[in-house]
């Protein structure tokens, strides 16, 4: 693992490059290829409203690697994460138009170890809510 | 229906092997958006210290959720698939999943509770190598909405 943030050089409160998510159909539809999960929330309007959705949502694990994305960024080797967890408290409604939604995420360093790690809570928010909820990711900096 | 206590701590036969591709990585973390090149150039991970590409930290759920219908689908426990959403996973790493590794997943059922009217399953999958190296751990909680008893 060669993390290219320097546990000395980070304190509690060292904020991480934000980053912003759009997410379109198309991007959906990709996940589902790629992870296997076909559930026609994702992808099928009709299906989703007829389950009491307002529209087609995002994965949530598509939710959960995005905002990971701001960790992984930021410490450059991406096995240099130890641990990462979230709670899906809220869904990212994608709908069919030519913006799609956009996951605006953020981070900040919230615990110093004494094992050369540090705890990084994310926060991720879609049209101005939040959609994970204890978002925390446990990265061994050099 | 209410989820089958007696299920609680079952734990499943491991999964067949997972061959994880170079490609299938590439493709995963393409439609994650990420082209950080540990995740596609082979050069560049190999200077981070690894064997090959490796996968992105969420990654390993394609590789559980896969084996981990052998306990949603256990009829026995009793879980209505067509309410189920996913409440929370979480990932411990003892090292990233790497292009030519041969996963095999033992699933366990670590958790079954009652909130809200809802079923909550607690999954663990233990992720290893066919060699026996431990890779990942995972841990999906399952909500299936409504299906859960009143008097619970």
């Amino acid at each position: 693992m060669t993390a290219t943030v320097s546990y000395a050089d980070v304190e509690v409160g060292t904020a991480l490059p934000p980053l912003s998510v759009n997410v379109q159909r198309v991007n959906l539809v990709m996940y589902c290829g790629a992870s296997g999960d076909f559930n026609p929330i994702h992808w099928n309007q009709r299906f989703a409203q007829a389950v009491g959705l307002p529209d087609v949502i995002a994965h949530g694990m598509f939710t959960m690697a995005s905002a990971c994305r701001v960790v992984t960024n930021w410490v450059g080797d991406p096995g240099a994460v130890v641990e990462y967890g979230v709670r899906f408290t809220r869904p990212v409604v994608v709908p069919d138009d030519d913006t799609g939604a956009v996951i605006e995420v953020s981070a900040v360093v919230d615990e110093k170890r004494d094992d050369g790690t540090v705890r990084v809570t994310v926060t991720a928010t879609s049209e101005g809510q939040t959609v994970l909820g204890r978002a925390q990711a446990v990265v061994r900096l050099a | 229906m209410a989820l089958n206590q007696d299920f609680l701590g079952k734990v499943y036969p491991a999964s067949q092997p997972y061959e994880v591709g170079r490609e299938k990585i590439r493709e995963f973390a393409i439609a994650i958006g990420d082209m950080n090149p540990a995740y596609h150039d082979e050069d560049a991970a190999k200077a981070l210290g690894h064997r090959d590409i490796i996968a992105p930290p969420t990654f390993p759920f394609v590789v559980s959720m896969r084996a981990s219908a052998v306990a949603m689908f256990d009829p026995g426990l009793g879980l209505d698939y067509s309410r189920v959403v996913h409440g929370e996973q979480r990932f411990a790493y003892t090292r990233p999943v790497t292009a030519g590794d041969r996963l095999v997943v033992v699933t366990t059922i670590e958790a079954i509770r009652v909130a809200a009217g809802n079923d909550i399953l607690t999954t663990r999958s233990d992720i290893s190598t066919v060699d026996g190296e431990p890779v990942v751990t995972a841990w999906s909680v399952t909500v299936a909405r409504g299906t859960a008893e009143e008097s619970a």
